[in-house]
Formats: C-alpha cells, structure tokens, sequence
C-alpha cells in the first residue's frame, strides 16, 4: 500500500472521513439542527467531488493489489452518481422539513450510500463489489424506513431489506461458486482463466451474480420490490433510489460482465438481454394500469432499466457508450420529474395520485409545459433529448446484430408512450375540477425548469458528454 | 444566405412560437388578438420566404438545392435541401398556413396556446420536406405528432381524447418500426446522408428467413419497415382508421392541416425513400400497394356513401383520393408519379377547403350531422356556391386540379396493369356518387328546418380565405404544366433511375433455390 493507493482513492476517503465528522458533530449540537445544513454541505461536497474526479486524471490505475481501479469508465459513473445524489438531496430539503422528516441522519447515510456507489463502479475484485454493494444496499434499507411513524414507510424499508438481502445471497452465492471454479477472486484472474471451455460452475455462477444484480437494477423479473418500495418511501427518497443507485448497479453489472467475463459475451449476452425484453415490455404494460404516480414511475424506471441493458448485452463498446449516455439521460430526466412529484400536495399533504393532475395545465401552464417536455422525452418522441437515449441503445443492438432485439425495444416504447400521454392527458384534457396545489421550493422550480429546458436543447450536441462515454467505454471494453 | 434560406422558413414560425409563450401574458380580448396577429403575420412572411426560394428554384437541376449543412451529435449531420419533389410540398405547407390561421379567427379558447401548436406544426412539417439526413427526417416526422396529438386532444369534439390516443399510437407504433430500419440503413451505408444514401445499392440478394424466402433481400425488409410507416401516415387501407376519428375531433383548422400537409408526408416518405431507395423491394411489393390501393378507393368510397356526419363523410373521401397517389407512385412511370405529386397538392387545396366548408357551417350550427342540414342554398347562396364548386373538384371534374390528379395517375397506372385501373375508375364515379349526394342533402331541397331560418351567409373574411384556395384549384386545373415544369426533371430521374436499379435478370422467385 503505496501512497499512490489511497490517492486513487481520495473521494471515498473523504466522503467517509467526512460521513463520520458529519454524524460526531449532529450528534453533539442536537436533534437535527444541523440537518438543513449538512444537507446543503453534502451536496455541496458531491458536486467539488464531481468537479474534483472530472478534472482529475487521466488513463487507469488498479490499486490495493487489483482490488480497486480507477479508469475512466469508473470515473463517468461516479460524477453521473455525485451530481445525481447532489441534486435529489437539495431539492429534497425543503419538502422534508415541511413534514418534519429532515433527520441529520438522512444526509449521512446518503453520503455513506453514494460512497457504496463509488466503491462499486470502481470495483476490480469481488470482495470489493459485495462491499460497496452492501455499504450501498444498508444505508438505503435504512432510508427506504425514514417515516418510522408511517407503516407503509416501513413496509417499504422491511420489504426492501427482506428481497435485498436475498438477492445479495445469490450473489454471494455465485461468487463463491466463480471464486471456486477460477480459483481467484480478482476480476482480471477470472479474465485469464477463462479458455475454450467454460466450466458450467462458472457459469452457475455467473448468472448467480447477474440475478442478484439485476435485483438491484429492478429489471424484469427480479422487480418486483421496486412498485411498493417507491410508493412506500418519502418521496424525496424515492427520487434517490430512482437516480443514483441504478447508474452504480449498471455501471457494476457492466464492469462484472466485462472485465471478469469479457471472454464469454455470447453466455452473458442472452441472460441480459432476456432481462431487457423482460423488463421493457413488464414495465411499459404494467404501467398502464397504474393510478400513483410514483408507481408508475416505478414500472417507468424498470421499463427503461432494460433499455439501458440493452447497450449492455451486446456487449461492444458502443453498447457500453449507449448504455452510459442512456443512464445519464435517464437520471437526469428523473431529477426532473420528481422535482415535480415532490411538489404535488393538496392542503399541505403530498399527494400521488394522477387523477389529481386534472387541468393542472390551466392552472400551471409553466409546471404543465415543464412537464410536457419530460413526459414526452421519458416516451423517447423526439426532439426530446429522451429519444437520442433510445435511439443510441437501438442503434448498438442494430450495429452488433440484435435486430430483434432493436425491434423489441421499439415495439416496447409504443406501448411505453401510452401512460406517459396518460398524465399528460389529465394535465391537459382531463376533466374539469380542482387541480392539486404545487407548491415549489425555488431549487425545485430551478430543477424542473433546467431538466426540462435541457431536454429540449441538448438535440443540439447533448452538452458534449457523447465524448466523455465514448472514452469511458473504451476504457472498459477492450 | 441562400443556403441558409430553408433553416429560415423552416425556424421562422418556430421563433414567433417561442416569442408568443415567452412574451405573450395575459388572457384577455386583446392578447388573444394580438396572438392571432403574430401567428398570421408570421405564416404569411414564411410563405413570401419561401416564395424566394421558389423563384430561385432550378427545375432543370435535379439535384438538390439551397443545401446547407453542418455537423451534429452521433455523426449525424444537419443538412436542408429541396429537389423538385419537395419543394412544392414546403410551398404547399407555406401557402396554407396563414388560411387556417386565419380561418380560426373565430377561436376563443386558449387562443395563445392554439397558436403556439400551429406555428410549432408549421416548423415541425417544413423540416420533415427540407430534412436531407436520416434523423433529422425522422425527428420532424416523429415530433410532429406532439402538436397534433395536442391539437386535437385540447381544442377537438367530444371524443377528442380517444382520437387523440389512437392518432398518436397508430403513427408512433409505424414510425418506430421505421427508425429501426433507419439504423439497418445507416449500418449497410455507413451514412445518415440522404443525398449519398439515395446513390447507396442496398442488397436485394434473396436470403432465407425463418424458413421463407424474403426476394428483394434486405431492400424488401426495409421497404416494409418504412412502408408500416408511411401507410399509416398515408393511410392506406386497412390502416387507415385512425384518420375519420382523428378528423371528426380536430378542430376544424386541425382537420385542415391534417387532411391537407400531414397526409401528405407520408406520399412525400414513398418518393423520397421507398421508390429511390429501395426499387428493387418497391418492385417486389409493387402490385400489392397497388392492389391495396385499389381496394381502397373503392371500399373507402363506398364507406363515404353510408356516413351522416360531414367530416367523416369527407375523410372517407380522403382516404380513397390517396388511394389514387399510391397508386400513381407506384406505377413508377413518369405519369404516375407526375400524378400523385398533382393529386397531393390538388387534394392539399381541395380537401383543406373542403372542412373549411364544413366549419364554416359547423361554426354556425354547431352540428356536423348531415341530417341536420338541408335547403341552406336559399340562406346562404354564396356558400352554396363554394361548396358546389369544391365538390366539383374533389369529384375530379375537368378543369379543376382534381381532374389532372386523377387523370394522370390513372394514366400511368394503365400502362402498368390495367385490372388496377379499371378498379380504380369506377371510383371515380362512386366518389362522384357520394359527393354529390352529400351536397344534395345539405345545400339543396327546401329549407324546412326551424334551426337553419336565421343563418347567415359566408361573411368578408370567410370569403376571402377561399379566394386562393379556389383560384389554386382552378389554375392548376387548367394550366397544369405549373406543376409538372417543376417536378418534371426530378421525376423522371426517379423513374428512369428506378428501372435501371432493377436486375437485367429479373427477380424470380425461386431465385433462392437455385443457389
């Protein structure tokens, strides 16, 4: 362990360094009088990270002993995740202490769950990515639970947890399996000892591991936590588990199969993209039935898992480029919906149900019209910059010879179009009576006003981030 | 500045839109004037625009013109340009917009915002005939759906949000499908380039799929996928129910857009991508779209004849007139294509001034019905007028434009298979039959209906909206060279470029069997 080490590993320290300080420091000055503040100092401390791990470094470097790498790939997923985390927690403050949920705690695990994240996105062995699986999945069963005086809270975190530590069982499961088969547990000596012939352990183990992550993606048809944990959830925590934690599992998955499995993409290959029918076409019907709208934004998250997973599967570069740029679209596309979710109350209380979206329009145009936008780029109609995502992950399946699969997606999409015009339909059309209050902190409004306008304008050049994936997945793949 | 003068027709009504969401406040009489105004005043300085770009126009160039280009995202380029296919379509576009803004005077609901779908739709649709690359095409194709979907679900009739849902599915589901084809296009030529896609020889080699033999190869697999789209756009029979529901709801300048520029895009989509781009998979599939043609305008026409209400009544009609473009384009001979180029642009006036008739009528009674109506020729003489003179041309009746369409496309299919044609003539006297009995039972007879006592005839500004429409028509009609001068020399370099694309060997069957 050289110096070199743990400066490649400096933003986790510093998370975790400052986790600890954050809690000894609430703890001692009182209930939750910090809370505000450490709330706006961790999203202030994500985004110098962010700054501090875009700016810094270049090519890739594994240190500990191969257990931790850091390339540009890792570096991609880890600013989509700070900055994603840092937006749904400012946004989040206001909403929290009008209800009196804002405990200090909710800032720390955050930071501890967003340095889960990073630990993952960066894991080069095995232990390393049950770790900062786990550091992740805890702190979020934890959050999932924040209304403790709500029962369905409850049942969300107890839900969560319940299905979550099952699915790290089969994925520790598969990693002993793999660790006993290849005799290592380094991602790199599970590389070379793939030949000729894989042995079927191996690839029990495998797709042990690729079940277990696919739990935390929420993909078909290892979701079905995700439609009552995001109801159940505070909102604000909802629009958390929407962002971050779905980039860090799928940029996992992504490092699993293609630093650890490179060698086999036609035995991984299928497995996901059975995952990705699966969950595009579960989540665009399902959906339709839906009356919350944070459950529909569940089935909308699961739906769009799998077009993320089809960059994934086919296992090129440009997969992996598709898949990072869809993840970023993705993530940002949420940030602003929830915006708006967090705002929708009738006499002070939140409500999710859509119905009560009835010509909010007239009352709203500005919010309606915000709306519009995101719904119709969540659809992935063009010009919105929704339809360039999709249109990158078709684009890989066609290039690598997944024409089924680009016609899947496509077919999926047009069903998927159907309930996102749904709540358009009732903020426009729908039938006369009150509209629910939307009542907008000004980082809410600032939120929904940036995502929307920057659906609109990143036809242009999609604010260059096309670039940074293209290197990013080159850094992976090889 | 020549180059860049399509991006200017092109984003001009979009700035006005964004001018009126972003400046525009207030609901009362005189912003809601003062939207109208801008709207107006926008549309008509488009068409002056574009009017330059008319006059400019080389029609012995078949190439493309104006053209501009830049880089995008993903490779993509921007890149604008007409050839003398599209050029009459933007003029077309142009020329029709500041009507229906104005026909829509009358207006008072959400007056604003109705504005900013129509300006927006104008953008939406010169960009998908001025587009030369792949996505570009396809992102105004696609985005175009937005406004309409909004037009008719906000401001339509009472079952506007079905029609809505419906239009917007059936297009978004063809058009996917088409998007798909793109990529496989991109990826067998390497370039979203349209102008070099349009010199590309996409394989037709037979290969086996499934167990069936796909003749035509990839050029047939694509020429479907695009064909799911277009044909819905068109529509063609059997796709085509989306349009009488989609027409009924919209608002009558809704109704006139759709029925006069949308449908128009997807003959638009045939010339500039099925015929050139695919001719061996066009040939393959040739007599089926013609056959489906033919069934259409006769079956759609004998839909028209069981319809009581108005518009329907006049969709139907639609349906069958386009049956007659389809077929046209896929003649494939210079008639043919000369034709359906007519017919577009003739039914652009006829039709679009066709449910203008109905609204001024619908505007006065509040009913579509036809029963409802009857007589009105001795309230409303200069209507009747109008009417009678629009139902002559979309009858065809010689020396309006409807007649060189008809005639023309006719033509050009007799060459190539004359069942076809003789089907297809006896529509001519079926659309004579429904039109003339839709105008029987609302304009003549006595006028014995309480309601229609106080009506009152066509006002100054209804009377001039029609004013252009029916000098079009008629001049068209009679000189029609007008228009075949200018798409001429792009049409017969399709044509003759079509035929030279087929195999000297032709395209046996069981070619595949032999390998």
């Amino acid at each position: 362990m050289t110096s070199a080490d743990f400066q490649t590993l400096l933003p986790e320290i510093v998370l975790a360094v400052y986790a600890m300080l954050a809690l000894i420091a609430a703890v001692y000055s009182g209930k939750d009088k910090l809370a505000a503040m450490l709330v706006w100092a961790t999203a202030g401390l994500f985004v110098a990270l962010a700054l501090y791990i875009g700016a810094s470094g270049e090519g890739e470097r594994t240190v500990f002993s191969g257990l931790f790498t850091d390339d540009p790939f890792a570096r991609f997923a880890k600013v989509t995740i700070l900055l994603s985390a840092a937006a749904v927690l400012v946004m989040s403050q206001d909403y929290m202490t009008r209800r009196e949920l804002l405990r200090f705690e909710y800032p720390i695990l955050i930071t501890l769950a967003v340095v889960g994240m990073m630990v993952m996105v960066s894991a080069a062995d095995l232990i390393t990515l049950y770790m900062g699986l786990e550091l992740q999945s805890l702190s979020l069963y934890v959050v999932a639970a924040m209304r403790r005086d709500s029962a369905r809270s409850s049942e969300a975190g107890l839900k969560y947890f319940v299905l979550g530590a099952l699915s790290s069982g089969l994925l520790l499961y598969g990693a002993s399996l793999t660790y006993g088969y290849a005799g290592t547990t380094q991602f790199a000596g599970i590389l070379t000892t793939l030949g000729d012939s894989v042995p079927l352990g191996l690839l029990f183990g495998l797709v042990f591991m690729l079940a277990g992550l696919a739990f935390k993606v929420s993909a078909a048809p290892f979701h079905m936590w995700t439609p009552d944990v995001y109801e159940g959830s505070p909102t604000p925590v909802t629009a958390f588990f929407a962002t971050a934690p779905k980039v860090a599992a799928m940029g996992l998955i992504a490092r699993l199969v293609q630093d650890a499995f490179g060698g086999i993409p036609g035995q991984w290959g299928q497995v996901l993209a059975g995952l990705a029918v699966a969950s595009m076409f579960l989540g665009a019907v399902a959906a339709i039935g839906q009356r919350d709208i944070k459950r529909l934004m569940a089935y909308s998250s699961i739906a769009h898992m799998g077009y993320a997973l089809i960059g994934l599967c086919v296992g090129t570069a440009y997969g992996v480029q598709a898949t990072l740029i869809y993840m970023a679209i993705y993530v940002t596309m949420n940030i602003g919906t929830f915006a708006f979710i967090l705002s929708m109350e009738r006499d002070g209380r939140p409500v999710s149900d859509i119905a009560g979206l009835n010509q909010f329009a007239k009352k709203e145009p500005w919010k309606a019209l915000a709306m519009l936008v995101l719904l119709f780029s969540l659809a992935g109609v063009p010009p919105m910059v929704g339809f360039f995502g999709k249109f990158y992950v078709l684009k890989a399946a066609v290039d690598a010879g997944w024409v089924w699969l680009a016609v899947a997606g496509a077919v999926a999409s047009v069903i998927g179009a159907f309930y996102y015009l749904r709540i358009v339909y009732f903020m426009y059309f729908g039938a006369e009576q009150e509209p629910v209050d939307s009542r907008m902190a000004p980082v809410q409004w600032a939120m929904l006003a940036v995502v929307s306008l920057a659906m609109v304008l990143g036809v242009v050049n999609l604010f260059g981030i096309e670039p940074a994936a293209a290197v990013a997945a080159e850094a992976l793949v090889r | 500045m020549e180059n860049q003068l399509l991006s200017i027709i092109t984003f001009l009504p979009l700035v006005a839109a964004a001018i009126l969401a972003l400046f525009m406040r207030g609901d009362d009489a005189a912003a809601r004037k003062g939207a109208k105004w801008l709207a107006l005043f926008t549309t008509s300085a488009t068409f002056v625009i574009s009017l330059f770009v008319l006059f400019r126009f080389d029609p012995s160039d078949t190439g493309f013109q104006f053209v501009e280009e830049r880089s995008w995202i993903l490779g993509l380029s921007y890149k604008m340009g007409v050839d003398g296919i599209s050029i009459l379509f933007v003029m077309l576009t142009t020329f029709l917009m500041p009507l229906t803004i104005w026909s829509c005077w009358a207006v008072e609901t959400r007056v604003k915002e109705y504005m900013i779908a129509f300006l927006v739709l104008e953008s939406l649709m010169l960009g998908v005939f001025c587009a030369l690359d792949l996505v570009l095409f396809y992102l105004f194709f696609e985005a175009g759906l937005i406004p309409m979907f909004l037009i008719i679900g906000i401001w339509g009739g009472k079952d506007r949000i079905y029609a809505a849902f419906k239009f917007f599915l059936y297009t978004f589901l063809g058009s996917v499908l088409m998007l798909v084809a793109m990529i496989a296009m991109y990826l067998d030529a390497g370039t979203t380039d349209m102008v070099k896609l349009l010199a590309h020889d996409f394989g037709h080699e037979t290969f086996s799929l499934l167990g069936f033999q796909v003749v035509g190869g990839l050029q047939t697999m694509l020429f479907l996928a695009f064909f799911a789209s277009f044909a819905v756009k068109m529509p063609m029979w059997p796709v085509h129910t989306w349009l009488p529901d989609a027409h009924v709801q919209a608002p009558t300048a809704g109704s006139v857009i759709l029925a006069a520029v949308l449908l128009k895009m997807g003959g638009y989509g045939f010339l500039r991508f099925s015929l050139p781009m695919f001719p061996v998979g066009s040939e393959v599939m040739g007599p089926l779209v013609l056959w489906m043609s033919a069934i259409a305008i006769v079956y759609t026409s004998l839909v028209a004849l069981a319809q009581t209400d108005m518009k329907k009544l006049i969709a139907y009609s639609s349906v069958a007139h386009m049956g007659y473009v389809t077929m046209g384009i896929f003649a494939a001979n210079q008639q043919g294509v000369d034709g359906a180029i007519f017919q577009m642009l003739s039914h652009g006036f006829i039709s679009g001034a066709l449910f203008l008739c109905v609204g001024v009528i619908y505007d006065r009674m509040h009913t579509r019905e036809i029963d409802a109506y009857g007589g009105l020729v001795n309230r409303m003489p200069a209507y009747a007028l109008v009417f009678m003179f629009f139902t002559m041309a979309n009858v065809g009746l010689p020396g309006t434009s409807g007649f060189v369409g008809e005639f023309l496309t006719l033509m050009g299919i007799f060459q190539v298979n004359t069942w076809v044609a003789a089907v297809a003539t006896s529509g001519v006297i079926l659309s004579a039959a429904y039109a003339l009995w839709l105008y029987r039972r609302v304009v003549f007879g006595d006028l014995i209906k309480e309601a229609l006592r106080s009506i009152t005839d066509m006002d100054r500004r209804e009377k001039a909206i029609f004013a252009p429409l029916i000098a079009m028509t008629l001049i068209l009609g009679i000189y029609p060279s007008l228009v075949t001068d200018i798409i001429g020399p792009s049409v017969s370099a399709l044509v003759t470029d079509y035929h030279a694309a087929q195999p000297a060997d032709g395209l046996a069957l069981n070619e595949g069997h032999d390998e």
